[in-house]
């Protein structure tokens, strides 16, 4: 028979973008610890539904920890005291019976909250829109390996592309600052050989674009690499600004 | 649209000038504080391997203040440089605070550290603060202060007779080591230095080059008091 626990929890409702917000008490009981975070929220949901009040809304999309969809700050920690672990992929072994759980949304000004634990992200699409890509003719695919890129870039792009843009860097950090989220997406297409022809272009405008999107500014806290998901490095913060000054100094774009 | 609005303003931004663009902008605002912040560790170590000639008695002293006065105009130079410097720190620092005050306007309800912060991260304005109040009363006690008839040394003992200042100074050492421990790391990583083969000498050097400021500077008091 699976272990079941009870809690108490202490979710942020708000009913819209301009509303007043508060925590509300739930409680939760036979949870199942095999269950997810947001499984638990299912059936939490399933039973204020029933009673006929508004359920908790929340963002979740592959429930696998790779969309980026789900988000939420867990007693302080966001995607929850687990590393490396997405709130789809906290479970609920990691609690214990009788714990008091205050479940909050990702708090920033550049992301406004939408209801409840959802918030707008499209800040991030915003930065990706200055820059985040690579221009390339269409045409007949390319033989493969005609560009050499050597292996060890290869897995430095890799690892800052394994982002995926859940904003957890951004509600971790103590200034709200998006600089893990733009440093890895500047430093994965900056370390392949297709990304440099537009490398000084696209530093120069993400950042710019980042700056003026409301998000605070780097102190180095390491709090954004010590949550995130994905556990993305901030050797990709220092490449950014290291792209962004080399760029600004030395190129002739502004 | 926002992100219509973002890139005119952008676009209108890009016919100003470069260099007031570069440093205006978030990484800008930190490379001169890194830059700046780099200054003052040199500073600090000329600034204290020059205090240590105290231990060397009286006349050790007396004679270092003599052959650093004796540096006439590139002394002067120096002095000015720094105090542009601390202008720009203490200006970029502050503007940096507002701004990321500003980016989170409502507060969780639950703080928890995940393990990046450390205690020189988390109070870096307001040891900054504090250092600023400390840097104007020392230049009080021992800058704009009678020097004639007088030696530094004498100057300096006579401030140490007093408790208060020796537990002042002190406490602003400790102030001083934590600032220092975060700021050093952190300029090289603003400058975009993250090197896998140096990061872990440069880690440390912060730690060590911080207990070096907080002991080499908050001992002198103490044997100041007892040595007078």
């Amino acid at each position: 028979m699976t272990k079941t626990i009870n809690l108490t929890l202490k979710i942020w409702r708000q009913s819209g973008p301009d509303r007043k917000g508060r925590l509300d008490t739930y409680p939760a009981t036979d949870i199942s610890t095999d269950m997810s975070f947001l499984e638990m929220l299912d059936v939490i949901n399933e039973k204020l539904t029933l009673a006929g009040k508004d359920p908790i809304a929340y963002d979740h999309d592959c429930r696998e920890g790779i969309c980026g969809m789900c988000g939420a700050v867990v007693n302080g920690r966001a995607h929850g005291p687990e590393k490396g672990t997405t709130l789809c992929q906290l479970h609920m072994r990691h609690f214990s019976d009788g714990d008091t759980v205050v479940v909050e949304p990702w708090r920033a000004k550049a992301f406004p909250i939408i209801k409840d634990l959802v918030v707008d992200r499209s800040a991030f699409d915003i930065i990706i829109q200055a820059g985040g890509f690579i221009s390339a003719n269409t045409g007949g695919a390319q033989d493969a390996n005609a560009i050499p890129a050597p292996q060890a870039a290869a897995e430095k792009a890799m690892d800052a592309a394994a982002c995926i843009g859940c904003g957890a860097c951004v509600a971790a950090c103590p200034n709200a600052a998006a600089m893990l989220f733009t440093g890895a997406k500047i430093s994965h297409l900056a370390l392949l050989p297709q990304g440099r022809p537009e490398a000084a272009k696209r530093a120069i405008n993400m950042l710019k674009t980042m700056d003026r999107l409301g998000f605070g500014n780097c102190t180095n806290e390491r709090e954004c690499e010590a949550e995130c998901p994905k556990e993305i490095s901030i050797v990709n913060i220092a490449r950014m600004n290291r792209e962004f000054l080399m760029a600004s100094f030395f190129s002739e774009e502004n | 649209m926002r992100r219509d609005k973002i890139s005119e303003t952008i676009s209108r931004e890009k016919k100003m000038n470069w260099m007031i663009q570069t440093l205006w902008s978030s990484i800008g605002k930190k490379l001169l504080m890194a830059l700046t912040g780099l200054a003052f560790c040199g500073f600090l170590a000329g600034h204290l391997a020059g205090n240590l000639t105290i231990y060397g008695g009286k006349d050790a002293f007396n004679s270092y203040a003599e052959h650093l006065h004796a540096l006439g105009p590139v002394l002067t130079l120096m002095e000015w440089g720094l105090l542009v410097f601390a202008v720009v720190h203490v200006c970029a620092g502050l503007t940096l605070f507002y701004q990321n005050f500003r980016a989170r306007t409502s507060r969780y309800a639950v703080n928890k550290w995940a393990g990046g912060r450390t205690i020189g991260s988390a109070t870096m304005p307001y040891t900054g603060i504090l250092l600023l109040t400390f840097i104007i009363l020392h230049l009080i006690n021992f800058h704009f202060v009678d020097k004639t008839n007088t030696t530094i040394y004498q100057i300096v003992a006579q401030t140490f007779e007093n408790p208060f200042y020796v537990v002042i100074y002190i406490l602003a050492m400790i102030v001083a080591a934590v600032h220092v421990s975060h700021g050093l790391w952190s300029a090289f990583q603003t400058i975009g230095a993250n090197h896998i083969k140096y990061m872990p000498f440069i880690m440390a050097l912060s730690i060590i080059f911080s207990l070096a400021v907080g002991f080499g500077f908050g001992i002198i008091p103490i044997y100041l008091s007892f040595a007078g």
